[in-house]
């Protein structure tokens, strides 16, 4: 137990900031540039650390529970998730609600502590990563849903376990397909990436997420960014699983059979960005009621 | 002497001032607002202090007879605004007011402008300290109060490297009421800088009035100075000028459409425009060792030559360059979600462009046929430029397809130019400057229309000097724009309209 415990965080703690490190590299060979090297994010996040924090007179504690908060989530999430073929280190019935409003609550916290500053960009921001998120919400619920009943269990690690792996031949392959896009549009909702929000811009006005954490600085924003790249390769987890669900046996194979499928997906995730433009703030919402209804869709078909 | 109620003339004639009436305040009004409903546009407003009194004079310009014409009165303390009746004049009133102390008596929107202290011993007529040089932005903005009103303020130090100016949105929710733009934070007082002049240091005031136009500011202020000399420019040194416009045009444009891209997340052609516009920047440092054109355009003339096996190289990395800036302007076109973006964004009206007296590129977004090149051309080179770019919706789509037709346009009048490049000289001595004299020259510069005003005095020096970028008519168009519109909208609106902070601050 403790050994797979640890072997999951120390699988996280290591390859989260990778696989942004490849987005950055796909998006660059996209626009004809050679782009940062690959393990930039690694470095980025070694700068944050070494820096000094500088804090508003105007915040209190809510302000640093964001971060805290933002990086601790990922870490328990990931505990109950299965890593490709690696089984979850914890599993109990019901745990899907946890892991979904496990992120519900470092939203709140990342939420809380932009309106902490008092800055009305902040406050912006904050209204709108919380309007979408909770338009997201519903897709994921739905989706795992669909795997729940697929599954008959309510614990993610029967879910993503190996029965999926049946599931694409026994007729419900038509449900995982409408639930692969609909997680993948959750995926990119949830990590403020192009066609819903620009995580390079510079714009305060037109920007999502990262508005709300404009006043972090130095480690609180390397703990917000660390996070941020662990909720984007959990999130991930479960689309690379749903996608490659092989199950080889040996554990050697199963981790090089996920990290490969974690890489691809981030080239997925770059060309999207490279061939997409942002859209409108007001069509985000109607797009993610459209991925709810798909995955509402998804369960019909499953329950029919 | 006969003298003229409203004196009729060409561009790059300079008018003797002993010519034209003085009106009383009545009059001038009454014409005035004759000229502007018989369809003029009011290029200049400005005054020029006399005694203890101020002469104010306006220049219109008939675009479809090329003819411009010149009314002028004197005031003293306080008058009538204009604004209610003739709102394009709504800046140029608040200018006055700010450099003379004047207070045109019920104008909608008296503001400063530019936040210095007034160019006479006159009370500031909003009450602000004597002596002391006021602060940028401090003024009564404008509020929207309410439930779920809040208030949204950007700048003067903003998130890219650009230049300073604040805006104050008055938001409903993500919606925007109102934007009120507050600018003046890079005053140089460039205008003064050239009374009593032209000295050896005023064109190179003239290349940094606006950066980005340096071609476009610096043509006008030489134009300006020929009218005044009466110096009939080689049409070699024109045919020069117009190339170097064109490739300036291009640089920015290419920018702008790239910086556009890059607003949406349309990464592909953000990066390949921004490299492009430096290659066009560099097709302009071949002719003159400047990328920005410094050094080329000299009254008179043209500071440097094309050498003459120059030409054939220049065209076919011209050619070149027009397949990669076709590549990358077509890819950003053809993307459904970039288009999706750019439609029906930043609405203006045409009607409100016209009551605004817009120019450039804003203008011919929303169907005004406003095109100096079409209208006024100056010297001999009045046949080469006949189809001004027009689109109709005045979105951001319409102001980005004005760029990218503009754009392919360019590359059509720049292998006329060169291939029809006149022989002879390229520059010659510029003698005295007219006394007692007024001229106007004008330029489309690639943002719009460029002017510049001298009045000269009775030693032939330049007693006022007056400049009005594109961007000074246009910073109102945008703030329209954003009415009703999204706030997370503003940056890809201000792209689209992309105008310069010290072209207005001068």
């Amino acid at each position: 137990m403790i050994g797979r415990i640890t072997l999951q965080l120390a699988l996280l703690l290591i390859f989260a900031p990778l696989p942004l490190g490849v987005i950055n590299k796909t998006k660059a060979l996209f626009a004809g540039r050679v782009g940062p090297p690959l393990l930039q994010p690694y470095y980025d996040l070694a700068r944050l650390w070494r820096k000094g924090f500088v804090i508003s007179r105007t915040t209190t504690w809510v302000f640093l529970a964001g971060p805290v908060v933002g990086l601790v989530v990922p870490l328990l999430a990931a505990l109950l998730l299965p890593f490709g073929g690696l089984t979850a280190p914890i599993s109990f019935t019901g745990d899907l609600i946890l892991f979904v409003y496990l992120f519900g609550l470092s939203r709140f916290f990342t939420a809380a502590a932009a309106l902490d500053t008092g800055s009305s960009f902040e406050g912006m921001g904050a209204a709108r990563e919380v309007t979408f998120s909770c338009l997201a919400e519903p897709t994921l619920l739905f989706s795992l849903l669909v795997l729940a009943s697929g599954a008959k269990s309510l614990n993610l690690g029967a879910l993503f376990g190996p029965q999926l792996a049946g599931q694409w031949q026994n007729g419900n392959s038509a449900s995982l397909g409408l639930i692969f896009v609909a997680l993948f549009v959750v995926l990119l909702v949830e990590n403020s990436r192009i066609p819903f929000d620009d995580p390079n811009t510079h714009l305060e006005l037109t920007m999502v997420h990262e508005v709300m954490v404009l006043d972090h600085s130095g480690p609180a924003l390397g703990m917000i960014l660390y996070g941020a790249a662990m909720k984007l390769m959990v999130l991930s987890a479960m689309l690379v699983r749903i996608a490659v669900p092989a199950q080889t046996g040996s554990l050697l194979f199963d981790l090089l059979i996920f990290l490969a499928g974690l890489l691809m997906l981030a080239v997925l995730i770059g060309i999207v960005e490279s061939t997409m433009a942002r859209l409108q703030l007001p069509r985000i919402p109607q797009v993610l009621v459209g991925t709810t209804l798909l995955s509402i869709f998804a369960l019909i078909l499953v329950l029919r | 002497m006969n003298r003229s109620k409203i004196y009729r003339f060409r561009h790059g004639l300079a008018v003797p001032l002993a010519e034209l009436a003085l009106l009383d305040f009545t009059q001038f009004r009454e014409t005035l607002l004759d000229e502007v409903a018989s369809g003029a546009r009011v290029v200049a407003y400005f005054g020029l202090p006399v005694d203890r009194e101020v002469e104010l004079y306006s220049i219109f310009a008939h675009d479809w007879t090329s003819e411009l014409a010149l009314i002028r009165t004197r005031v003293c303390g306080s008058f009538p605004s204009l604004t209610p009746e003739c709102p394009q004049l709504h800046l140029f009133e608040r200018e006055l007011a700010e450099q003379f102390g004047l207070r045109p008596e019920g104008h909608p929107w008296l503001k400063p402008v530019r936040f210095h202290r007034a160019w006479i011993d006159a009370a500031d007529i909003w009450g602000r300290p004597a002596g002391e040089q006021p602060i940028p932005g401090d003024m009564e903005f404008y509020r929207v109060e309410g439930e779920e009103v809040h208030e949204v303020a950007v700048g003067p130090v903003h998130a890219g490297v650009i230049e300073p100016g604040h805006f104050r949105f008055q938001c409903h929710g993500e919606q925007v009421m109102h934007l009120e733009i507050s600018l003046g934070y890079q005053h140089r007082g460039i205008e003064q800088l050239l009374t009593g002049g032209p000295h050896p240091s005023s064109v190179y005031q003239m290349e940094a009035a606006a950066g980005d136009t340096t071609v476009g500011h610096t043509t006008v202020y030489a134009q300006l100075l020929e009218s005044l000399a009466n110096c009939k420019v080689p049409l070699r040194a024109q045919a020069l000028r117009a190339i170097a416009l064109e490739l300036e045009r291009l640089a920015n444009h290419v920018g702008d459409i790239g910086a556009l891209a890059g607003d949406v997340g349309f990464l592909p052609t953000a990066s390949f425009c921004g490299r492009l516009r430096g290659d066009y920047l560099n097709l302009t440092a071949e002719l003159c060792g400047s990328r920005f054109g410094r050094g080329l355009i000299r009254p008179g003339g043209v500071g440097f030559d094309l050498d003459g096996t120059l030409p054939l190289p220049f065209l076919e990395r011209l050619k070149q360059l027009e397949e990669n800036t076709r590549g990358a302007i077509e890819l950003c076109f053809d993307s459904p979600s970039v288009l999706g973006r750019f439609e029906g964004t930043g609405l203006v009206k045409a009607d409100a462009a016209e009551a605004l007296g817009l120019v450039g590129v804003a203008a011919r977004a929303c169907g005004l046929v406003r095109d100096v090149r079409l209208h006024h051309p100056f010297g001999g080179l009045c046949d080469r430029f006949d189809t001004p770019i027009i689109e109709f919706d005045g979105d951001v789509f319409a102001r980005s397809n004005v760029r990218r037709r503009e754009i392919y346009a360019s590359f059509e009048l720049l292998h006329q130019l060169f291939k029809n490049l006149p022989e002879g000289e390229i520059r010659l001595p510029l003698g005295p400057l007219a006394a007692e004299s007024l001229a106007v020259s004008l330029s489309e510069g690639w943002r719009g229309e460029v002017v510049h005003t001298a009045i000269t005095d009775a030693q032939g020096r330049i007693a006022r000097y007056k400049i009005i970028d594109p961007s000074f008519h246009n910073w109102s168009g945008l703030a329209l724009s954003l009415r009703g519109g999204q706030i997370s909208d503003f940056p890809l609106c201000n792209k689209s309209f992309n105008l310069s902070y010290c072209g207005v601050d001068l």
